[in-house]
């Protein structure tokens, strides 16, 4: 299977500015020196909490934000290193759907004229009977009427505003799809819709999606393999299935022991991992993890892991994984 | 004695004199020390309910009728300042944005004392010595450093807390939590619930805990109420809820929600959307998204019925 996206090395930093003259007083390591590729077919998933970096990586990835240092290859082709011009024809093949689907659109446009100014800022399909056709057969295959198109965004409901960013993300064809938490704003029957749409758009268009969310179920559940992330850094890379049976980081255990399941269960007690995300701001060394992981040890305060390979596929950067990686 | 009746509790707002009914005939019942969780989706009615125990609805335009037996009163019959007097002293409330529901020029030490002092009398002192007790008790770290601190200082879980605590320290007899996780993250959100399971059970306090997340139901509740369009759709113990949901509506909701090791495609979401307030269909509410719908359920209202053991539901197919 080849790979559509590679990521090598990747950083971002950003300068906290204060003090009467907003001088730099430090910097906010966002993205700290990860790497992963991303297969042609598949569903690669983000989790973390907030301020955990996974919007910040899902902005990189699309080139909206500059790297401090590292690499972004998209079908092969270093994006860091195009020009404005040749980055705008690679975009057309890269989209992305928003977290927030009540401020992506414009509010003075209808859904049928935010689809347009794709098709006329990439200057492709110039007749206008064209362009009906094929913004109605978008809306269709996201489940919308074409009646649908002469509304305005504060006329839909949630799940349909964010079917119709859908529809305005998949306009041009692209190959790689980044999903910034599309159904965080939405109620569960509609995520339900939302998840089900994304399944069949995949089939049908062969698309490659990169997901981010907060929900560890959501995520096991429709991707195929799963970037842990804590403060910038890339705990695990694990199979969606390995997350209930043998997820090797303690902070994806810990994720995992936190999902509420509906099987009522009012007598026990909730296993709880204690403390908070530390701000990003001037961390100490070694692992980032290391100050509410109840296996830490001396070396965890000293050195940070590196990602290490896990013999049933996966890779995992702690000193002392929950399972023996060694073979 | 009765703890809390609610009864054919209603809502009415009249907009450019069109009215409409946000909550249509909602009852139910609590006992003493128990864990009662109303579930739904946005716009089903649930913080309107919270709100009308309350008596804050009246505030916002709205006007109330039905019943809500609170121990031998009535509180909607009640005078406000008697009113005022059980608000925050025997029924608390939490709700649901921490973020902004302290004041933010005032240190959140001096918030929770003048819940306190509002309705003890109660030196400073002393005042201050129960505060920082209920933050140690809540694990809240350093208490006599966070007493002094501003809301924009504390992190989203510390502010819940301080929230959890002002709700808490006056010893009511129901607590009202309106999504009290919905803002946090996930190892946060299961560290508040704890706090939550350790101090209702502790001190028996009565918990009526909204929230749109049935796995936090799960975990803590005794009863789950179902709320559907402004409607009790279902209504009885957890485990019949959860083992064996009547209504169309809670099984859909149930089946929507992923779980792990759930195999892809299986799970099931259920058409349309939640309609607005304004826009409610005749009989059934649930009737344009069910699957079994019947000619009875576009024009007659279900009533709620005891079907199997301790459970009430609301539907034609019963």
């Amino acid at each position: 299977m080849d790979n559509i996206v590679e990521v090598d090395n990747l950083s971002v930093s950003f300068d906290v500015r204060g003090g009467l003259l907003l001088r730099k007083i430090g910097s906010v390591q966002a993205v700290n020196n990860v790497s992963f590729s991303i297969r042609r077919g598949e569903v690669l998933g983000v989790v973390g909490e907030s301020g955990c970096g996974k919007s910040t990586l899902a902005r990189l990835i699309l080139r909206l934000i500059e790297p401090s240092s590292g690499k972004i290859r998209f079908n092969g082709n270093d994006i860091l290193k195009l020009s404005k011009n040749e980055l705008r024809k690679q975009r057309r093949h890269m989209q992305m759907v928003f977290q927030d689907p009540f401020s992506v659109m414009d509010p003075l446009y209808t859904v049928f004229r935010s689809l347009n100014e794709a098709f006329k800022i990439n200057g492709i399909i110039h007749t206008p009977e064209e362009r009906l056709s094929t913004i109605n057969g978008l809306l269709e295959m996201v489940n919308l009427s074409p009646l649908h198109g002469h509304s305005y965004p504060h006329q839909l409901s949630g799940g349909q505003k964010q079917r119709a960013d859908i529809a305005r993300a998949l306009a041009l064809s692209p190959e790689f799809l980044v999903l910034d938490e599309p159904t965080a704003a939405l109620d569960v029957s509609v995520q339900a819709q939302v998840i089900k749409l994304l399944d069949e758009l995949k089939e049908k268009m062969n698309l490659t999606f990169l997901f981010i969310s907060h929900d560890l179920s959501l995520v096991s559940y429709f991707c195929d393999r799963i970037i842990v992330m804590y403060l910038g850094n890339i705990m695990e890379i694990l199979p969606a299935d390995a997350v209930s049976k043998k997820p090797c980081h303690p902070y994806t255990k810990a994720l995992t022991d936190n999902i509420f399941s509906t099987i009522p269960n009012k007598e026990n007690s909730i296993p709880v991992l204690e403390g908070e995300v530390p701000t990003p701001f001037n961390l100490p060394p070694g692992c980032v993890f290391a100050s509410r992981c109840n296996k830490v040890k001396s070396l965890c305060h000293e050195e940070a892991p590196l990602l290490r390979d896990v013999p049933e596929g996966g890779q995992v950067a702690c000193h002392y994984p929950l399972f023996d990686i060694s073979s | 004695m009765t703890f809390l009746k609610v009864t054919d509790l209603s809502v009415e707002f009249t907009n450019n004199k069109k009215s409409v009914t946000p909550i249509n005939g909602v009852s139910f019942e609590m006992k003493a020390g128990e864990v009662l969780g109303v579930v739904g989706e946005t716009g089903s009615g649930k913080s309107l309910t919270a709100q009308s125990i309350m008596g804050l609805t009246p505030l916002v335009g709205g006007q109330v009728s039905g019943s809500i037996q609170f121990g031998d009163k009535d509180l909607l019959t009640i005078s406000s300042s008697e009113m005022q007097s059980i608000r925050g002293a025997e029924i608390s409330y939490i709700p649901q944005n921490p973020m902004t529901s302290l004041d933010p020029v005032f240190r959140v030490g001096d918030q929770i004392v003048e819940g306190i002092r509002t309705h003890q009398k109660m030196s400073k002192k002393d005042a201050k010595q129960l505060t920082l007790d209920i933050m140690e008790e809540l694990h809240i770290p350093s208490p006599r450093q966070v007493y002094m601190q501003y809301p924009h200082q504390l992190s989203g879980g510390l502010k819940q807390r301080i929230v959890i605590a002002i709700g808490l320290v006056t010893n009511p007899k129901l607590l009202i939590a309106d999504e009290p996780t919905t803002a946090l993250d996930v190892t946060v959100q299961a560290q508040i619930m704890r706090l939550f399971k350790e101090h209702t059970v502790a001190k028996n306090i009565s918990l009526l805990l909204i929230t749109h997340d049935l796995g936090v139901v799960a975990q803590v509740c005794d009863k789950v109420a179902v709320m559907y369009a402004g409607n009790l759709v279902e209504y009885g113990d957890i485990n019949s809820i959860f083992g064996k949901p009547n209504h169309p509506y809670t099984q859909a909701l149930i089946a929507c929600i992923p779980t792990m090791g759930m195999i892809k495609g299986d799970l099931s979401a259920i058409n349309g959307s939640v309609p607005n307030a304004g826009s409610y269909p005749e009989g059934c509410r649930f009737h344009t998204r069910c699957p079994y719908i019947k000619s009875q359920c576009k024009t007659e209202v279900p009533s709620m019925k005891s079907l199997s053991g301790e459970i009430l539901t609301a539907c034609h197919l019963y």
